[in-house]
């Protein structure tokens, strides 16, 4: 048995993205731009995706701006943002302390450019409100930048009230919604949104092509620079199967969300109620407002990549905040913010479900889990030392 | 794959795995805060190492440079198992990717700390340099 748990991380690309993608590569395989009959079927395709993808969001055609993934139009997003309030002056920009590296490491690079960052810090539970996000915004705030959900706790931020508190100020509101798209309904004007980056792999769609959606009025930047595709905002021949296969894939999943929530919500607590009977655990992010598909742990007294190794043994393929599943020596970013000691952080493990996943094999995660982290456990001279009362329990 | 096949098995099927009630030397290096910790329990006769195991808090590599470095001195003489490096370690797993090498060293630095817990338990001189340069420094890069 194989278990696909890493759906965070990316997902299977459905029939449904690869059925739309496949004609794109040796049928209607024109350059939009072009003006001959075979050109001009790409583009009526093109321009009936970008509706598609609008419809979506609830937004017009005009307001998506096709990328190369959630990473480039976060970049995307901060860059704009923060020239145009350069040039009235305006040099502040406000983010969180868990964000994804495409948005924390380009705030680091527009700090040496001379802007200033404000962090938010985040609760216990994974999240930041709206009157913190107030509290933080000065007359110089250019942008105000929260995700929609993380994508390792999976806590979903009060985004439309971020939104409303961002308007009120006249402060341009960028959400990287890179993990929500797909799985939560999203309506951009509802919800306040300025500026909205998804990318489709983490809705059954191809990788390496996402979206910027871009209030109209909102002044975009263009990162690369050539022909006038995307308005010219986003030069680069269009890359049309992946187009094709991100439209489709977000219509089948906006399409059933309802169903599939009630899905991925009965597995998610399950699971979670499953895993918490594991002696010194705790559950991270919050229990109610998360993505219906994430689970996300710390065990004490273990360390992260060698529970993956083993789970991936029994067939689980997972995730972990563990500092040695990324090369670098300091473990996840995301529970440091949330205040987990570095000694609990390197013990995570998140899984994250899709609709493909069933009960069975939930129940056999339940089953297993528990088995290797006692294992893990009896190898381990912190668990040692914690169980002999040499070292106090950071989780009760 | 990230790991060689032999990393795998020590890592999967670990050799030496538990503790030694009436250890003659123990050694202890990492830190939790660091994610790896190595405990070494050395049981010596005649100067040689007679039984030795191991427990291990951290990643798949140090699990597998443990089990390695008590494999290569066990039934050896204590003098043997302090020229263990941990480059001989990493050789002997067919290596290791460069961010897990810090996994060898703190093998290498539990056996010479299990040791010189032996030589001051004892009251064997012992040249300080031989231990110099060990400590969690090292997970720090």
């Amino acid at each position: 048995m194989q278990i696909y748990a890493d759906n965070a991380a990316t997902t299977k690309t459905s029939r449904t993205a690869i059925d739309a993608m496949l004609p794109y590569m040796d049928q209607i395989y024109g350059n939009p731009s072009s003006l001959h009959s075979v050109g001009q079927a790409a583009n009526e395709a093109l321009t009936k995706a970008r509706q598609e993808i609008a419809d979506c969001l609830g937004c017009e055609a005009r307001e998506i701006y096709i990328t190369s993934g959630g990473s480039e139009a976060d970049n995307q997003a901060l860059r704009s943002a923060a020239y145009f309030g350069a040039k009235k002056g305006k040099k502040h920009l406000i983010s969180t302390a868990f964000e994804h590296h495409a948005i924390l490491h380009t705030l680091d690079q527009l700090k040496e450019e001379g802007f200033e960052v404000t962090l938010l810090d985040v609760h216990e539970n994974g999240y930041v409100t709206p009157e913190e996000v107030a509290a933080a915004i000065r007359e110089d705030t250019a942008l105000v930048s929260v995700m929609f959900a993380n994508n390792e706790i999976g806590s979903v931020q009060p985004i439309a009230e971020i939104g409303a508190v961002c308007r009120e100020k006249g402060v341009l509101f960028h959400t990287d919604a890179v993990q929500a798209v797909g799985h939560i309904a999203m309506q951009v004007k509802a919800m306040n949104i300025d500026m909205l980056s998804l990318s489709a792999h983490k809705f059954h769609g191809p990788k390496g092509v996402g979206v910027l959606y871009a209030r109209r009025g909102v002044p975009l930047r263009s990162l690369i620079n050539g022909g006038a595709q995307e308005r010219g905002k986003r030069a680069g021949t269009e890359n049309m199967p992946a187009i094709m296969g991100m439209a489709a894939a977000l219509k089948e999943a906006c399409a059933n969300i309802p169903k599939n929530t009630e899905h991925l919500t009965a597995m998610r607590d399950k699971l979670i109620q499953g895993l918490s009977k594991i002696p010194h655990s705790v559950l991270n992010g919050d229990p109610v407002k998360r993505l219906p598909g994430n689970v996300h742990f710390c065990f004490e007294g273990i360390e992260g990549e060698s529970l993956l190794l083993l789970l991936d043994a029994k067939g689980i393929c997972a995730s972990s905040g563990s500092a040695c599943t990324s090369g670098s020596l300091d473990p996840s970013h995301v529970l440091l913010a949330i205040g987990r000691p570095h000694e609990i952080a390197h013990g995570s493990l998140r899984l994250s479900l899709s609709e493909e996943n069933t009960m069975e094999e939930v129940d056999y995660m339940i089953e297993t889990i528990p088995q290797v982290v006692e294992y893990l456990r009896n190898m381990s001279p912190v668990w040692r030392d914690l169980q002999e009362g040499r070292r106090t329990y950071v989780i009760q | 794959m990230l790991y060689s096949e032999k990393v795998m098995d020590h890592f999967m099927n670990p050799r030496n795995v538990g503790t030694i009630e009436d250890a003659d030397g123990i050694g202890e290096v990492g830190n939790a805060k660091c994610g790896d910790i190595m405990k070494i329990y050395l049981k010596i006769e005649d100067e040689i190492i007679q039984d030795v195991k191991f427990e291990t808090f951290g990643c798949g590599s140090a699990i597998a440079s443990s089990s390695m470095a008590t494999e290569m001195i066990a039934g050896q003489p204590v003098s043997k198992a302090l020229e263990l490096t941990n480059k001989a370690v990493a050789e002997a797993l067919d290596g290791l990717p460069a961010h897990k090498m810090h996994c060898s060293v703190l093998a290498e630095e539990a056996i010479k700390a299990a040791v010189k817990d032996y030589y001051d338990k004892n009251g064997i001189a012992y040249d300080p340099a031989i231990f110099a340069n060990m400590g969690c420094e090292d997970c720090h890069g």
